[in-house]
């Protein structure tokens, strides 16, 4: 076991190296470059200014070049400083972190409960009424656009009831516990409804394909009760590939709450990336999309364990 | 069971009791904005919504006010020819140059309490002016040659040479908080890095505004309140809120529920058209105000393509389209119609220039006299064949823009002139296809410029952007005219107002007859303020209403 998560560990690492030459190179390839952004509509920038500026950014070197600086760099901790928030990257990076923790912990958590409650409420029987209510919900949750979803949110229990917050974090010269949670109401609302009709889906195909197996069926003649069959045999056998859908979604999660983060001026990863790519602040993308690969990969790494946890048939050699 | 059912009640209760944070009194106005400042230091770039932020909390030494005449905000009078404060000197090098004095207000103080004085306004001058500074935004003290500071509030900013914009000053620096800062900062870059308006924008004493930054979350909102050494008309709120959303849906509905009272105009918070529409729906809930603005809406053409070589090609381009209907039905007729970059309220505007109004005849008789003729197709053809087509671009994702393109182009269809649209994102169109000038046909989009500033940086041939100069300038058409490019010398260097005038008339008759862009409209700034609010008073130009912010009060 040590052995496999060290060496998994070491395979992300090579990845996250990987990865940072890419996304660097990739960003370098967008048109335009930082100070494109920082000169437009500025009448002092004379091409003089801009040249110096230029040096003074580092951008007068070719991109291998600065790519083997910023490594460098990164490698002693310093990964550098962000031009659009004029402050390091780690500074910039880290509030954007905390809230995306609170607002994907919560939503993920939620999800994961409401989907396992409604797809084994399903699977219980395939094609009942309560089956068909499910999927409708499921579905309705994969395909209303999370944007409309939002701003309906928004319009019933800010605009119309006067309920919750429309938006941001928390009010000026409050920001306590009830406060913080008024404003995370909202987005966590959208999110988990969002997500959960994805999860049931999967946990619903994955109990109904599990409940028609011989040992489901062999358990039943062998007078189990119903609650102790689904939730202690089946389940956690239909968990593995539920799983691993799961810890691709954790890490998408992270960078990919950008729609209801920017609905709800939520300021956290996913906007923050957006941002830093639409802006050309290089140092803060690159270190904001590496994050995201490092949490995909360390959920994968975590669903692997748990493959292991819930099937002790699989060896993690 | 019944407790717990009590206990989910409160808990409930609790998290929705406390809502409508906007039903208080006002003593607080949160202002939404759909965009967020990068930095808060005056110098290092000129972002608009950066400007915007700085307007409530940090003053410039002079600004135009809502009638669009310079004034004084920290010095005590203007200095003008006129009144003695500035001064044509002679240079050793025999040319002649500018001595300006600049008296501060005596009573000025920063937020921490520490006089503002000269040694503020030297110092700024000196970060201004190093190229180390890293600011992209240093036009304004690299002017300057030398300060001498006379006393604690007199100083005397010597030009090299006479130039229009003499009595044009920035804000200034407090040498107290920021000095010991750029003294420490080593390489190049440094100081834009290690800043306290950067690294700790609510360090007291970095404000001489009426209010001061008390907390800011980079990315969500920033909280000022009011500087309690500010000598001046005493601000109308406890707090202000600038707080970034930047979905505009999402703008509105807060600014409907009442999370935010109002919506800044300055080009960042909503488009016209969603004002208009927010207007239709809500007439009496709030003051709808829409300012004219500097910004010139234009269409900019490619003049190496051999198709737009002609003018009077040019001119049938401008003719063909109806563009006051196009305001009339798009914006209710709110944006003017522009016939040069120089907008009518402009001191320096002249009526005397070529104008084309919608005119399909005269359109058409102009294109055959330049040798197209229509088609089988319906779109024209020259005596080589070719066809009278070109790629019309503007920023993706602008709705309004996107709109219309759509229009123009079916008006020019009539005129059996065939544009292509090809939309490219912001960030394409400004980094590559302008820059580097390899767009076919036309690019639109808007630039904005400060009242009295010459079209140096878009008309120069100087400015045309090339490899040479790093593509640095920003005249996108390569325009380059020599009696053009004397005008804008004389137009900066000139004191005599009567002279100033001729010159930038000389300067619109020449656009106006070149046509090197096609002029559309002047973008009008829509403001959407709380019924209860006084003392507002939107400018329309490049010094923000938030400069004169002590004067918004609540009924």
């Amino acid at each position: 076991m040590a052995g496999f998560v060290l060496r998994r560990s070491l395979q992300a690492l090579l990845v996250l190296w990987v990865m940072s030459f890419v996304i660097y190179g990739l960003i370098g390839l967008m048109p335009g470059d930082p100070l494109d952004v920082m000169i437009a509509s500025n009448p002092g920038a004379t091409p003089e200014v801009v040249a110096h500026l230029r040096a003074i950014y580092g951008l007068d070197q070719p991109m291998p070049v600065r790519y083997w600086h910023w490594l460098l760099d990164a490698l002693h901790g310093d990964f550098g400083f962000s031009r659009t928030h004029s402050e390091p990257v780690l500074t910039v990076l880290a509030p954007a972190l905390a809230q995306t923790c609170k607002l994907m912990l919560i939503s993920f958590g939620l999800s994961v409960v409401l989907a396992f409650g409604l797809g084994v409420a399903a699977a219980r029987k395939p094609g009942g009424w309560v089956d068909g209510f499910v999927s409708l919900f499921a579905f309705a949750g994969i395909s209303v656009p999370v944007f409309w979803l939002a701003l309906i949110l928004i319009i019933v229990f800010a605009v119309q009831l006067h309920w919750l917050p429309a938006s941001g974090m928390g009010t000026v010269g409050d920001n306590g516990f009830i406060d913080q949670l008024r404003h995370l109401t909202l987005p966590v609302l959208t999110l988990t409804l969002a997500s959960t009709g994805q999860f049931t889906r999967y946990v619903r195909a994955a109990m109904i394909e599990t409940m028609r197996m011989d040992f489901i069926r062999t358990a039943r003649a062998k007078g189990l009760g119903e609650g102790r069959l689904v939730l202690r045999h089946a389940l956690r056998n239909a968990l593995i590939p539920v799983v691993t859908i799961m810890a691709l979604s954790f890490g998408t999660l992270f960078s990919g709450a950008l729609v209801t983060e920017t609905m709800f001026a939520q300021w956290g990863m996913g906007k923050m990336i957006y941002d830093a790519i639409l802006a050309n602040d290089y140092n803060l993308a690159l270190v904001g999309l590496l994050f995201a690969t490092l949490v995909t990969l360390l959920s994968n790494l975590a669903a692997d364990l748990a493959y292991g946890w819930l099937d002790p048939r699989i060896s993690l050699k | 069971m019944q407790f717990r059912s009590a206990l989910a009640v409160l808990g409930l209760t609790a998290l929705l009791a406390p809502a409508a944070p906007a039903l208080a009194a006002h003593d607080t106005l949160t202002i939404g904005i759909a965009q967020f400042p990068s930095s808060l230091h005056p110098d290092i770039d000129a972002e608009v919504v950066k400007k915007y932020a700085d307007g409530f909390v940090i003053r410039q030494i002079t600004a135009f006010d809502t009638d669009w005449k310079n004034s004084c905000l920290l010095c005590t009078e203007l200095p003008t020819v006129e009144n003695g404060l500035a001064k044509i000197e002679d240079l050793p090098d025999g040319t002649k140059g500018m001595a300006v004095t600049i008296k501060l207000k005596p009573d000025l103080k920063w937020s921490d309490g520490v006089p503002v004085t000269t040694k503020d306004l030297a110092f700024t001058w000196k970060v201004g002016k190093d190229p180390n500074s890293g600011f992209s935004n240093v036009n304004i003290w690299t002017r300057a040659t030398k300060i001498d500071v006379v006393d604690d509030h007199t100083a005397v900013i010597h030009l090299p040479s006479v130039m229009v914009s003499y009595n044009q000053w920035d804000e200034i620096l407090p040498e107290h908080v920021e000095g010991p800062i750029y003294d420490k900062a080593t390489g190049g870059g440094d100081y834009l890095k290690t800043t306290s308006y950067n690294r700790a924008p609510t360090t007291p004493g970095l404000y001489d505004g009426p209010y001061m930054i008390t907390e800011y979350q980079s990315g969500a909102q920033i909280v000022m309140e009011p500087n309690p050494y500010w000598s001046g008309t005493k601000p109308g709120f406890k707090r202000i809120i600038l707080k970034h959303i930047e979905n505009t849906a999402a703008l509105q509905a807060n600014l409907l529920s009442g999370d935010v009272d109002m919506v800044a105009g300055e080009g960042v918070g909503l488009t016209i058209d969603q004002v208009l529409e927010l207007r239709k729906q809500h007439p009496d809930d709030f003051t709808y105000i829409f300012k004219p603005s500097l910004t010139y809406e234009h269409i900019d053409i490619q003049r190496d393509n051999p198709v737009f070589k002609d003018v009077r090609v040019r001119q049938a381009l401008v003719y063909a389209l109806d563009r006051k209907t196009l305001t009339d039905k798009l914006f209710q007729g709110l944006q003017p119609v522009a016939a040069t970059w120089v907008n009518p309220l402009n001191p320096n505007y002249t009526k005397d220039t070529a104008e084309y109004p919608f005119n399909l005849a005269k359109a058409k008789s102009l294109l055959a006299e330049a040798g197209w003729k229509p088609g089988p197709d319906g779109i024209c053809r020259n005596a080589a064949g070719d066809r009278l087509t070109f790629e019309l671009q503007t920023t993706a994702g602008n709705r309004l823009r996107e709109l219309q393109e759509q229009v123009l182009q079916s008006q020019w269809k009539a005129a059996c002139i065939e544009a292509t649209i090809k939309n490219e994102p912001p960030r394409t169109i400004f980094g590559e296809t302008l820059k580097k000038r390899v767009y076919t046909g036309m690019v639109m989009y808007g630039w904005s410029s400060a009242v009295t500033e010459s079209p140096l940086r878009t008309l120069g041939t100087a400015q045309i952007p090339n490899e040479k100069n790093n593509y640095g300038g920003a005249n996108y058409i390569a325009f380059s005219n020599p009696e053009m490019d004397a005008a804008i010398a004389r137009m900066d260097g000139e004191l005599d107002r009567t002279k100033q005038k001729a010159d930038w008339a000389i300067a619109q008759k020449i656009y106006a007859e070149q046509v090197p862009v096609v002029p559309l409209f002047f973008r009008s700034e829509p403001h959407i303020a709380p019924k209860w609010l006084r003392g507002y008073a939107p400018t329309g130009h490049g010094d923000f209403s938030c400069m004169w912010a002590e004067n918004w009060h609540a009924e």
